[in-house]
């Protein structure tokens, strides 16, 4: 028996059993490339993408947990914004992937999937969120990288994009 | 949905494209310059021509063929950046190629900070050599004799004439240069740069924040199977192997399409969709014969370590310390202890490998893809010609995590089942049978005249030799663990740049005591910094106990004893950014729940410059530490992209905080237990410290290297923070609260 959900606004039909963890699902049958691998455990953040528009961890998820809901993942974030936004057309970018480019934060990028999607819940529902509110609400997501004090300046950044009304 | 990019053109690629995931072909087309095999290697382009390098093209841009990996720390940004200096070309028109064996040249593996100090110069020739080539061809086109050309954008004119002019794209695009690579064409002068020394973006950032880059995660490959290995959770002693008493394959009869793979000890299972394969991999019953050899506890660790016979090597021995210890006015002698610390990239190893019966290709996250065929070559009895291997960029792993491992298992099973597999290791394979970093035990004396000047410095440092078969290997091709056969390599040593360069002594010796054989040891390789954050941590701390015999200020002091210019200018750099005000340490130690404090130190890893300033918050009933700020300072010759060392500089602290104080792997007996993020904790983002990068330019000397240094200085600036707050000192790392609190009850602060 199929399960349908809505990935990134579109209605998809999938085969996979229902106890498969979404993250599987969204990676080879719907061949995403934002939600990725990184523990299997919800320890880390690897894997997020916004169920109803909040922040899941889909290597933990099972399929059947998802059925008929609205799954966001980061190729999704800017038309989710969008709407959210109430904006006549989608950016390219949601302001936050623009505000990671601008602060140059990336390193290897492995985990930008889940502080992006983390930082785009964060900014919906906190349009001026403080430092110490940063550190708290993204204190789930890991980098190994060590990017946090870039990734700090980019949520900040994208929070005075957003408020100033521009993409 | 987007379509997938990456930075460079792979014209052997064959899209399957379906939502934004990448198929590849295994399918090898026409590279752009179609290049010469070397002598030496097989299937190495040779080195000795310059198309191998550089290819230019008809749209007057150009190729640049680089033998090194982008780990996600810009290096492909900065090595272009160079090539674009050197061709007088503009950042848009130039691009790299994905690194594979027979494509791309042998520059050795992407290690120890080496893409820009060894690689830079080999592009920087190879262009100036492409640029002066084509100069030749202009003046013979234009009819005026070079000198009396110019270049900008790739438009060659005569000077004074913009209007005389043709393209490199014009007179070479597509077709060889066919000329030697002499390496000595004439360089541009350093002070007429315009791209390098600049703030150049990376070329993959935005394609990783849009979620388009291509990880090695991504890649899938037609028929190919999903692939997990089977192992205990958790290695055990290095030198003992794995031995498997038992399968049974029944255990997993429930998971459609889901087979068990074994050859030798070495297992694994494929399925045909992905959750199989996990699913396989865990419910499949093995019985392991595991030796319960490893120490029962990390002391016991470093007892085996010093209690081992070793072999000693006098790395350095100036003047007589043995005379000059028993004449100074002061003498901290102090033993330190560094924990095995894990590479644990954020996203585990993935390979993808189709072996057919006389060739093979692997894609695999190398650094050294030639090294890693010649590894698979022996593991899977194919000649190294026919197979080839491709660089997918994985999550950053800083170092020698088991990318071979999994490339090798990818390759077994492929072999077994006659079919592409695709192997991603779970995060308990990651963690749990890394080549970790070195255990390290050192003995730290170093003496003071009545003025506080160095008279003396000796250091002992003992680690056990490093692995050089990979896991897979030893599991299903019987290898046994081998030593290298030089002895300079076989372990990571202490050598006179990380133990005393920095300080003027009259009186210095440095010794080795390697633990030979690895039994009984973990498998260990380097890990950004190795060693060095170890030998920081102890010696920096002594040195900080000396300031205080002194009665100085800990800055100060460093400064007085300073070895050169070079190591001042960090040193003056880090404490003018963190506006340093003299004073001893310890001076305002109170009886606070919560204390504060700072430290200052110095760090290296082989030829750069580091310094570190942290400020610290420790909680005396908790035993908690949180690194509050931190300020690093880097010198390492002339600086390619400010930006990207900057970037690397805050990597590099947040890494110190997390090593010296959460960072630790632990074991039983028999085996490994830290093997996910919770029993392999890292530095999270609500207690990362806010950073100051400071870069000291140099652009008059040679590239060295931007990449470890902040580690070493950064751990140990902590460790004396920690004093300065407390009055007491730490002789062991992670600086853990369960550490903290028996020290401070030791000294009867708690
Ligand atoms: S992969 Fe899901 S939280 Fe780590
Ligand atoms: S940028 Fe590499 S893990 Fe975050």
């Amino acid at each position: 028996m199929p399960t349908t959900l809505t990935v990134n606004r579109r209605v998809v039909e999938v085969e996979a059993a229902p106890d498969t963890p979404l993250l599987y699902v969204l990676m080879n049958d719907l061949e995403l490339q934002g939600p990725r691998f990184g523990c299997g455990l919800a320890q880390c953040g690897s894997c997020s993408v916004l169920v109803d528009g909040v922040e899941t961890r889909s290597c933990v998820t099972p399929l059947e947990r998802v059925a008929g809901k609205s799954i966001t993942t980061l190729e999704g974030l800017s038309a989710w914004y969008a709407q959210q936004k109430k904006l006549a057309t989608a950016p390219d970018l949601h302001p936050l992937q623009q505000a990671v480019i601008d602060e140059q934060a990336i390193q290897c990028g492995y985990c930008y999937n889940g502080l992006i999607v983390k930082g785009a819940e964060l900014l919906s529902q906190n349009a001026q969120p403080t430092d110490q509110q940063i550190r708290t609400a993204m204190n789930g997501h890991l980098c190994r990288c060590g990017t946090y004090p870039r990734m700090m300046k980019a949520i900040q950044r994208a929070a005075r994009t957003m408020a100033g009304g521009a993409a | 949905m987007s379509e997938p990019t990456t930075p460079g053109a792979f014209p052997r690629r064959d899209f399957l494209k379906a939502g934004g995931a990448l198929m590849v072909g295994f399918a090898i087309g026409v590279p752009v310059a179609a290049q010469q095999p070397a002598a030496g290697l097989p299937g190495a382009p040779d080195p000795n021509r310059l198309d191998t390098w550089v290819a230019i093209h008809s749209d007057n841009t150009a190729t640049i063929f680089i033998g090194f990996v982008e780990l996600g720390q810009g290096n492909s940004t900065a090595l272009l950046q160079i090539a674009a200096e050197e061709l007088d070309l503009e950042m848009s028109q130039v691009k790299t190629e994905r690194v594979e064996t027979g494509k791309t040249p042998n520059q050795g593996g992407t290690v120890a900070s080496a893409s820009i100090s060894r690689g830079g110069p080999q592009i920087r020739l190879a262009a100036a050599e492409a640029r002066q080539a084509l100069l030749g061809l202009a003046s013979v086109r234009l009819g005026v004799p070079p000198e009396r050309l110019m270049v900008s954008r790739g438009v060659v004119s005569v000077v004074g004439e913009a209007s005389t002019s043709v393209t490199y794209g014009a007179l070479i695009g597509d077709r060889r240069f066919d000329v030697t690579y002499t390496g000595e064409a004439p360089l541009k002068d350093y002070r007429s740069y315009t791209v390098v020394g600049t703030s150049v973006p990376r070329h993959d950032i935005p394609a990783k924040a849009r979620g388009t880059y291509v990880y090695m995660h991504h890649v899938r490959v037609p028929g190919m199977l999903h692939g997990r290995i089977v192992r205990p959770r958790g290695q055990g002693a290095y030198a003992d192997g794995l031995r498997v008493v038992s399968v049974d394959p029944s255990s997993i009869d429930g998971i459609r399409g889901a087979r068990v793979v074994r050859r030798r000890d070495f297992i694994g299972v494929v399925a045909t969709d992905e959750w199989g394969a996990v699913r396989a991999a865990q419910q499949l019953k093995v019985v392991w014969d595991t030796p319960a050899s490893l120490p029962a506890t990390p002391a016991a660790l470093f007892e085996r370590m010093r209690s081992s016979p070793t072999i000693d090597r006098v790395a350095h021995d100036v003047g007589d310390t043995t005379a000059a210890f028993p004449t100074a006015a002061h003498v901290v002698a102090r033993r330190y202890d560094a924990p095995y610390q894990a590479h644990a990239p954020f996203g585990p190893n993935c390979a993808i490998a189709d072996v057919k019966g006389e060739s093979a290709v692997v894609m695999c996250s190398s650094q050294n893809v030639y090294l890693s065929r010649t590894k698979l070559a022996d593991v899977l009895q194919m000649p190294e010609q026919q197979i080839t291997v491709q660089y997918y960029e994985g999550a950053g792993a800083f170092g020698h995590a088991p990318y071979n491992d999994a490339a090798q298992a990818a390759a077994v099973m492929s072999q077994e089942v006659a079919a592409p597999v695709r192997v991603q290791f779970m995060r308990w394979d990651e963690i749990g049978w890394d080549n970790y970093g070195p255990a390290h035990t050192s003995d730290v004396k170093i003496a003071t005249d009545a003025n506080g000047k160095f008279v003396a410095y000796e250091y002992h440092g003992w680690q056990h030799t490093w692995s050089q078969t990979d896991t897979t290997a030893q599991l299903a091709a019987g290898r046994p663990p081998t030593e290298s056969a030089t002895e300079g390599t076989r372990a990571q040593l202490v050598s006179t740049f990380n133990a005393g360069d920095m300080h003027v002594l009259p009186n210095w010796r440095i010794v080795n005591h390697r633990v030979p054989g690895m039994k009984g040891f973990l498998k260990g390789q380097s890990l950004r910094s190795p060693l060095d954050i170890a030998i920081s941590f102890g010696s920096e701390q002594v040195v900080d106990e000396l300031a205080y015999l002194a009665n100085m200020d800990p800055y100060l002091f460093r400064r007085q004893n300073i070895n050169g210019d070079r190591w001042l200018a960090v040193l003056t750099a880090v404490a003018e950014a963190a506006k340093w005000a003299p004073r001893r340490a310890g001076a305002n130690v109170s009886s606070a729940r919560v204390v504060t404090g700072r430290g200052i130190a110095l760090g290296t890893h082989l030829a750069s410059y580091g310094a570190a300033v942290a400020e610290i918050e420790v909680d005396t009933q908790t035993g908690v530490i949180v690194a509050k700020r931190m300020y690093g300072a880097i010198e390492a010759g002339q600086i390619v992209n400010p930006g990207i060392v900057e970037s690397q500089i805050t990597g590099m602290l947040i890494q110190a905080a997390s090593r010296v104080l959460k960072e630790e792997v632990t074991f039983s007996p028999t085996g490994v237990t830290s093997v996910d993020w919770v029993s392999y904790p890292i530095l999270r983002f609500a207690e990362a410290p806010e950073v100051t990068a400071v870069i000291v330019r140099r652009q008059d000397q040679p590239s060295t290297g931007a990449g470890e240094e902040a580690v070493a200085a950064g751990a140990a600036a902590i460790a004396n923070a920690f004093f300065d707050a407390t009055g007491v000192r730490l002789q062991e790392f992670p600086m853990t609260p369960a550490r903290v609190l028996a020290a401070l009850k030791k000294e009867g602060r708690a």
